[in-house]
């Protein structure tokens, strides 16, 4: 089983998207923010991140930068989920290394979409 | 609605897109006409429905018409169909077209997410075949729709669904809440309004027609004269797409499935040779 790390500040957000993954077949971990994430990573790499940008302590996006020096960091398959919906944004993102971006509303034929296109599914 | 009103109403759909009403469509008539009714100041749908026996108003016949037709599409729907393309349907035409054109035919495109997928996909193999260039005509029956299409402007939902983000950045700019197709992009596809009941012939001869997702709201008289119209159109060596769920097989053997390829098919030359002189036509009386 292919596991995702869920990583927005809203809990609501960590529960839809769980329920999603769920029914995809994906083991869920959860994480409130950047930090958070970053040590959930450090004790083991998931398989694929789902990643907010906006959240307190540590955002995504530098979430995603320090990731990718950690030992294995380069493996997971990183896929934003946010509000910030503008092409700087965006572009920002794949240059760090994400490999999708979803904006904020989204449901479950978007993620699953999303998550072909990479090739998790 | 009376029963009667909705037997007149899957008439005039009949007669008008080709469009067959299935049974039980209630809630669907509904739906789809609620807001042409209170447009045009009707105090429900079954007043709306009356008046469509009554009046013959061709502009509210077209709106009606322009309703109940589905137009569900996304970016790079299915995907295979685009994979085939490059894949299989690229190659060959690099060797047997000298002059590098190729004549495509999105039928029914609606909202324009077909052709304009097409048209992306042929930019990104641009590095890899140079020489070729895509010729896509875009129809659909919809002025609704081709309006949409041809302003190419989506909405966030849109172009979440089926697009590549390397993609969207590449293509697209944000205008407002809304996503626009590159310049390029829309210069890249020709949309005309066209009802597949008529005389298609207008558009010449073709190399590839996609007709995916249409013909499953057609009758068998009307899928029959519609494939086999497409027959004589497509270039012999050419390739017909279908919807996944649809086949050519019980309706004609104009066109024989592509082994291996699904949703792809060729024409059938021994069916063809017997069929041209006859070709059935609407204007010749055939329905």
């Amino acid at each position: 089983m292919k596991t995702c790390l869920v990583v927005d500040d809203s809990r609501v957000i960590r529960k839809v998207a769980r329920r999603i993954l769920e029914n995809l077949q994906f083991e869920v971990l959860e994480a409130a923010d950047g930090q958070e994430a970053l040590d959930a990573c450090k004790a083991a790499m998931p398989n694929a991140v789902l990643l907010d940008w906006n959240m307190p302590v540590m955002d995504g996006i530098t979430f995603l930068k320090h990731l990718r020096k950690e030992q294995g960091g380069k493996d997971p398959i990183v896929v934003f989920c946010t509000t910030e919906n503008d092409l700087s944004h965006i572009t920002e993102a794949l240059t760090e290394g994400a490999s999708e971006y979803i904006m904020k509303p989204f449901d479950g034929d978007i993620l699953e979409a999303k998550f072909q296109e990479v090739g998790l599914i | 609605m009376t029963p009667e009103d909705i037997e007149h109403l899957a008439a005039l759909l009949k007669a008008r897109s080709g469009l067959i009403l299935g049974a039980d469509k209630t809630y669907l008539i509904e739906s789809r006409l609620a807001p042409i009714a209170r447009k045009e100041g009707f105090a429900n749908v079954a007043g709306l429905l009356t008046s469509l026996r009554t009046r013959r108003d061709e502009k509210i016949i077209h709106a009606v018409v322009d309703a109940m037709t589905t137009n569900e599409t996304f970016f790079f729907r299915d995907k295979t169909p685009f994979d085939q393309f490059k894949s299989d349907v690229l190659p060959v035409f690099a060797k047997s077209r000298v002059s590098g054109d190729i004549k495509v035919w999105c039928a029914a495109c609606s909202t324009g997410q077909e052709p304009y997928s097409l048209a992306m996909m042929m930019d990104e193999a641009r590095a890899q075949y140079p020489r070729m260039n895509l010729d896509i005509t875009a129809t659909d029956i919809s002025e609704r729709c081709l309006e949409k299409a041809q302003a190419g402007l989506y909405t966030q939902f849109e172009v979440q669904r089926g697009l590549p983000i390397t993609m969207m950045v590449k293509n697209f700019e944000k205008v407002d809440e809304m996503w626009r197709i590159s310049p390029k992009m829309r210069q890249a596809v020709k949309f005309r309004k066209m009802n597949l009941l008529d005389d298609l012939r207008g558009l010449g001869r073709l190399d590839v027609i996609y007709c995916r997702n249409v013909l499953i709201y057609f009758d068998l008289e009307t899928k029959k004269r519609v494939l086999e119209q497409m027959a004589t159109m497509l270039a012999d060596d050419g390739y017909l797409f279908l919807g996944a769920a649809e086949t050519v097989l019980g309706i004609t053997d104009a066109f024989k499935p592509l082994s291996g390829m699904r949703g792809m098919y060729v024409k059938n030359m021994a069916a063809n040779a017997s069929l041209r002189p006859s070709m059935p036509l609407r204007a010749a009386g055939a329905a």
